[in-house]
């Protein structure tokens, strides 16, 4: 791997940039590996890189159907926290975040990692209470929520200028969360597969997984490709919202169901908010882009759904409830949207398991999965290599369904 | 945007209705029959096609009725609207 530093830029700058290295490779594809991965996305390249460097597995093949980094990876709101309520949640979001902080150096690729902090607006009383309680709950676990007043508010972020005392919903408090961050989403997905690339993993794209294929014995020995038969004896899926999909074709049902969430982007304008603003009681969120794009998001579509167009209701939703906050974003001109396909669990908290089919692994449920992408791949990674689940995560696997031991999390924005 | 046909007021645009969840599967007729594993099964394993499914809507800005639908996943086509029976 070509490392990338200021010396190699200039370098390269005075060959007139005509050596530079492909960040991957694209190798043959072989008829065996020891694992294969499904899905080339955040969590998919990092449980390869994962593989790779703690557990020396390197004979892994990262099959994905589109291009690298297509997916969720790149349809999401790039927020990384760690602001959950469960004693199970909050350590797996804490470590992840602490993973993402020292990306940049771990993978030698710029993450453009922000940590600019992420502001709750608050307008009911019994979403103050829960922000209360996760507070405690955080504060336990290594996590931080300060309360803020609504002066500390209004002086922190001038833009807000709705949600006065004469509004719908007046302001009433907020809360602080200082982990949280945004960094760009592509690099975290090119970062993760030059650096697992590197140490030996073959990723290749356009290769369709189309079915999952089963031994005499009940165990996976491999997968359907648009491009032939591959096989293996350890299938690991990072699919999001197809995971059903997959796993139906070896006869295999999860508690999932796909949604479609969506987001837009204004047009680029001068700096004007320099935090995450989240409005839960709104169901609205939006933090400003390097770029300077205001990038916004809401709540899911309600029904079940593959698709990754924006409904009109959702968007308008999505436009009432910030303007009721930010009513000079009014002239704001918008972009372009994205969607993407979100499967959510029975309890709404993420599946990293083994499976009723010996040698196939599911990491799905994701709702949110971009902060997650280094403590999904670190655990689910260990998983795959030793068979056992990793302690972060040994709460979130399919045997909680059976034994009615929920992690029920809300989102900190939908109100599913 | 969807369409959905309220049986009582015609189609209707879906900002007037309120998803209502998934439609089914019928409990069983034997509740005792089924197992604790099935249980479990049905109430949280639902079915997740890409295709059609069938789901309740709420006519809340409208004449108030309860309907169900069978709509498509990936096109969000709308049909077999009809009036609920039983909730």
């Amino acid at each position: 791997m070509q490392r990338y530093s200021i010396f190699s830029l200039a370098r390269h700058a005075l060959a007139g940039h005509r050596n530079w290295q492909r960040a991957w490779r694209s190798p043959p594809l072989k008829e065996k590996y020891e694992v294969i991965i499904v899905g080339a996305g955040g969590h998919g390249l990092a449980t390869a890189y994962y593989l790779a460097k703690n557990h020396g597995v390197t004979d892994v093949a990262v099959l994905e159907r589109g291009w690298l980094g297509g997916g969720n990876v790149a349809r999401n709101t790039v927020t990384v926290r760690s602001n959950y309520l469960r004693d199970e949640s909050i350590p797996f979001y804490v470590k992840s975040v602490k993973l993402f902080e020292g990306l940049t150096r771990e993978l030698n690729f710029n993450l453009m990692y922000s940590k600019r902090g992420m502001v709750d607006i608050v307008q009911t009383y019994p979403k103050l209470r829960n922000l209360r309680r996760r507070m405690l709950a955080m504060d336990i676990f290594g996590s931080t929520y300060k309360p803020m007043t609504v002066s500390e508010i209004r002086r922190r972020i001038p833009a807000l200028t709705g949600g006065g005392t004469d509004s719908r919903l007046p302001i009433i408090a907020g809360m602080l969360h200082p982990d949280a961050a945004v960094s760009r989403h592509d690099a975290v997905a090119w970062g993760y597969a030059r650096a697992a690339d590197g140490r030996g993993v073959s990723i290749h794209e356009h290769t369709e997984v189309k079915s999952l294929r089963r031994g005499s014995d009940g165990a996976i020995n491999g997968v359907e490709t648009s491009r032939g038969e591959v096989a293996a004896e350890k299938v690991a899926l990072a699919v999001s919202g197809h995971t059903t999909t997959l796993t139906e074709t070896a006869g295999l049902r999860l508690p999932l169901r796909t949604f479609n969430l969506t987001a837009f982007v204004s047009e680029p304008v001068k700096p004007v908010i320099n935090m995450i603003v989240n409005c839960p009681d709104l169901g609205v969120y939006l933090s400003q882009s390097d770029k300077g794009e205001l990038i916004v998001g809401g709540a899911p579509d309600p029904g079940q759904s593959f698709r990754r167009d924006i409904k009109q209701t959702v968007f308008e939703d999505s436009v009432c409830a910030m303007l009721e906050l930010f009513p000079a974003f009014k002239r704001l001109k918008l972009l372009r949207q994205w969607g993407g396909h979100l499967d959510f669990a029975h309890d709404a908290s993420p599946i990293m398991s083994t499976t009723d089919v010996p040698g196939l692994f599911v990491s799905a449920g994701w709702w949110g999965g971009y902060k997650a992408i280094p403590a999904g791949g670190l655990t689910l990674a260990h998983l795959v290599a030793t068979g056992e689940p990793h302690p972060l995560m040994a709460p979130f696997t399919l045997n909680r369904f059976r034994n009615l031991e929920f992690i029920s999390e809300t989102g900190t924005t939908a109100v599913f | 945007m969807l369409e959905i046909e309220c049986p009582f007021c015609g189609s209707r645009d879906e900002r007037e209705f309120v998803y209502g969840g998934p439609a089914g599967p019928r409990r069983p007729d034997d509740p005792e029959g089924v197992s604790d594993t099935g249980w479990v099964d049905r109430l949280i394993v639902p079915e997740n096609p890409l295709g059609p499914v069938l789901e309740h809507w709420w006519h809340l800005r409208g004449c108030g009725e309860w309907v169900t639908i069978r709509r498509d996943t990936q096109t969000h086509e709308t049909n077999e609207a009809r009036r609920e029976q039983c909730r």
